[in-house]
């Protein structure tokens, strides 16, 4: 379907400042039923199953269940989205499982440097702000034709 | 209770929007790597009295090519040269490039890499032994920018951890812009000439997706980074699968779209990409090719592209089918071939690839090498991860198929449709390639419309700048279109059309509805309009039949372009009477809108191009072959917003990097 949305566990996101799911959809699929307060994919054949809205939502109200064109029932893919790792489960339709943990992020989140204090000083050259600052010099191609 | 099955539209629509009308000096249209870099980089350069805005058609944490996330990053110069990466590029898209804009990419594109190791981005690393250690591990042997070794997976790529790629780069742009500079889940529709001054770009008009909100947005200077264009052709899944394009499936082709129609140059419209890729699913092969050394098999289990008769059929398209890397259209064309044959499927061999491997690895070695194989689709394409799981397939067990998908515009990637943009003012850059604005200087990244910037897959006959490319390129722009800001200061944008005018616009799919849904007892099927869903199915299947799909193997003739020419402009009429009952329909309809002009320029160039350049993409069996006599030049095109006019023509290739 692409992402489906679990009946039980979504609560609208009704603590929280926002319909989380709704808020990241790329592609604006993801809305919220005011009056029952639970969330639904709109266009379920526009989804591009980028899971991130199984990855944000924060009561893993979530799934998703493959494309009903080419995927045979049975299996899930989970992740669980933590601050340094994502963990994966993958289960097959024969019930194997497997689990995989990979790193997303080697800093803390907010951390990233936007370097908002720093000024570019020369607007006609070619170079970016934090080239200018580390001294880089523009390479010129080695022979020209 | 189950909720019912609710079709499109929480969010209604109505007739008269409020409108939220502003002027800045810079606008960033768009939201993925490209518009990150632009954001990162703008206020860097920009005056204190200077002001600048981001618009987002969707929010920026998870928008735009990479929001899923990436397994590698496939453009990182590191130990190579420019002079070298212009080289690959040239060859993979048979010889017809813009060199200049190339090597510029190449001069800054690891300045961005090195700023996402920083934000936090895992990449992969060589321990002193020679191993890969992954982007935690790796983090001991210090960092790019201080000298570690990166896994290089071919010349030009390095593996990463990239499930959050997108979230660390766009939490770096809004930092750098502040929250206040960015609107999101704006969709932008349309450019705004100026009043005044021909040829000057004076701002942007969108609608809100969120609530019943029209925005009117002038600018002195503008950067449109809106991706390339995807579900322009039928896919090769038409029901739910519909969405698990190859390429972001909300790419709507906007950036060529909105460029053209206030009269920007297009350039090398007439090349595609087809990808070959596990079949349905999509994932990526580059790490089963690259990583893994795995093979193709055709249906008889034979490595057809070692063949004798493969090497032959490269021979024609020397020198670029007969150099070290073959391009990426010509390995399509090789498996076309054997397809066409009788001699399909095409399979990947998983299999015999890892036991290879297998031979030479310890237990733990071999787990971390599956763990791997996997991490390739759960940090890009988590849908084929899905599918293996769903179809039992472990890849050490049981070979996959692969196949090229239907067609996607791009100019990132290894295509290189897009706008014509000025090279950089540098004495080695051709005067040809330089376009000098109004005022006789010359802006990098610039468009032939004065102030109209574009990055990522909105610039022409530079491909292969993929994510980190983009974002690079992003940065460029950004820099030259506050300094195009500051040499206009004085200049006030006056939009040639009234806020009416343009409310009508944006609004007119709304009032269309509103005027006639009531006529009928299905509020689809109407005589007096067209939901936008039914206008892409016509889309696609005009695209499909005539204008080189995945139906014909790519092939299309002269005639088949004269008939899809036609059912074009008829779409375009009918365009007139979309309608759009929410403000998901109302994007929906604007997108595809977008998608039909985009189409008609692609088509355009192919029936200009009198030859086939790009065997693999596509084929125009009017004229077979390549021919270098006539055709070794750009195609350029210009459609003329006053009289509604296109006009198309050659641009001289200026070679500047020597073989």
């Amino acid at each position: 379907m692409p992402s489906f949305v679990i009946d039980e566990k979504c609560d609208g996101c009704k603590g929280g400042d926002k319909t989380a799911c709704m808020y990241i959809c790329p592609n604006d699929l993801m809305v919220l039923d005011p009056n029952a307060m639970k969330a639904y994919n709109q266009e379920p054949d526009q989804c591009w199953e980028c899971f991130s809205c199984v990855k944000i939502c924060p009561t893993q109200a979530i799934e998703v269940r493959g494309y009903a064109d080419f995927v045979p029932l049975g299996s899930s893919v989970m992740p669980m989205l933590g601050t340094e790792d994502v963990m994966w489960t993958c289960k097959f339709r024969n019930g194997l499982i497997k689990r995989f943990k990979f790193p997303i992020r080697t800093t803390a989140e907010g951390s990233a440097n936007a370097y908002k204090e720093m000024k570019g000083k020369d607007i006609e050259s070619g170079l970016l702000a934090t080239q200018e600052a580390d001294g880089y010099e523009i390479p010129r191609p080695k022979a020209t034709v | 209770m189950a909720l019912p099955n609710k079709p499109l539209g929480e969010l209604k629509a109505v007739k008269d929007p409020e409108v939220d009308e502003r002027e800045v000096d810079i606008l960033i249209v768009g939201g993925g790597m490209a518009a990150c870099g632009a954001a990162f980089e703008v206020k860097k350069w920009m005056d204190e009295g200077q002001s600048v805005l981001l618009v987002d058609k969707a929010a920026m944490e998870r928008s735009g090519a990479v929001a899923q996330g990436l397994s590698a990053i496939n453009t990182f110069i590191g130990e190579n040269s420019p002079d070298d990466y212009v080289r690959m590029v040239r060859n993979d898209l048979m010889g017809i490039v813009r060199e200049d804009l190339i090597f510029d990419l190449g001069c800054h594109v690891d300045d961005s890499v090195h700023l996402f190791e920083e934000w936090g981005l895992p990449i992969w690393k060589k321990s002193a032994e020679g191993k890969n250690l992954d982007g935690k591990k790796g983090q001991s042997m210090g960092t790019l920018k201080a000298g570690a070794q990166p896994v290089r997976t071919g010349k030009w790529q390095i593996m990463i951890n990239g499930e959050s790629y997108k979230r660390v780069v766009a939490e770096a742009a809004k930092l750098a812009l502040g929250e206040d500079n960015i609107l999101e889940r704006v969709f932008i529709v349309e450019l705004l000439l100026d009043a005044n001054k021909p040829n000057q770009i004076a701002g942007a008009v969108g609608f809100s997706v969120r609530e019943n909100k029209v925005f009117i947005i002038k600018c002195k200077s503008m950067v449109v980074a809106c991706g390339g264009a995807v579900n322009i052709y039928q896919p090769r899944s038409m029901g739910e699968g519909k969405g698990r394009a190859w390429y972001p499936v909300w790419n709507s082709g906007s950036t060529y779209t909105m460029l053209m129609r206030v009269g920007a140059e297009l350039s090398m419209m007439e090349n595609r990409f087809t990808p070959a890729r596990f079949k349905d699913g999509y994932g990526p092969v580059g790490a089963w090719f690259l990583l893994f050394k795995a093979k193709t098999l055709n249906g008889l289990g034979e490595n057809f592209a070692a063949s004798d008769a493969a090497k032959a059929e490269l021979q024609k398209y020397a020198p670029y089918g007969t150099a070290a890397i073959t391009p990426t259209c010509l390995r399509n064309h090789l498996m076309l071939f054997e397809m066409k044959e009788g001699r399909g499927p095409i399979i990947m061999d998983t299999v015999t690839a890892l036991a290879e491997l297998g031979k030479t690895l310890d237990k733990k070695e071999l787990k971390h090498l599956e763990s791997e194989a996997w991490e390739d689709f759960l940090d890009m394409t988590c849908g084929q991860a899905n599918l293996w799981c769903a179809t039992n397939t472990e890849p050490e067990k049981k070979n996959s198929e692969v196949m090229p998908t239907e067609p996607y515009l791009l100019g990132s990637h290894s295509g290189c449709c897009g706008l014509w943009v000025s090279g950089p003012d540098y004495d080695w850059v051709p005067d040809a390639y330089k376009i000098k604005a109004d005022n006789g200087k010359v802006y990098n990244r610039m468009t032939t419309v004065n102030g109209l910037f574009t990055a990522g897959d909105g610039v022409g006959c530079s491909g292969h700048k993929f994510s980190s490319g983009s974002h690079a390129e992003g940065r460029i722009a950004a820099k030259q279109m506050v300094r195009y800001a500051k040499d206009h200061a004085d200049f006030k944008p006056t939009p040639k059309l009234s806020k009416e005018e343009l409310v009508d616009l944006v609004y007119k799919p709304v009032r269309t509805f509103l005027e006639h849904s009531k006529f009928s007892t299905a509020i689809d099927i109407n005589p007096n309009y067209l939901k936008p869903n039914g206008m892409m199915y016509r889309l696609m299947k005009a695209t499909h039949e005539y204008g080189g799909g995945t139906a014909t193997y790519y092939l299309t003739t002269s005639k088949n372009l004269e008939i899809v020419m036609d059912l074009l402009a008829t779409m375009r009429e009918d365009c007139e009477k979309l309608a759009a009952g929410d403000l998901h329909e109302l994007m929906r309809a604007w997108e595809i809108q977008h998608r039909i002009w985009t189409v008609e320029a692609h088509l355009r160039h192919i029936q200009f191009r009198k030859e086939t350049r790009y065997p693999g993409f596509y084929y125009q069996a009017d004229y077979p072959g390549q021919d270098d006599e006539n055709w070794f030049c750009f195609v350029n095109s210009k459609y003329d917003p006053d009289s509604g006019k296109w006009d198309i023509f050659k641009k001289d290739y200026i070679k500047i990097i020597p073989d």
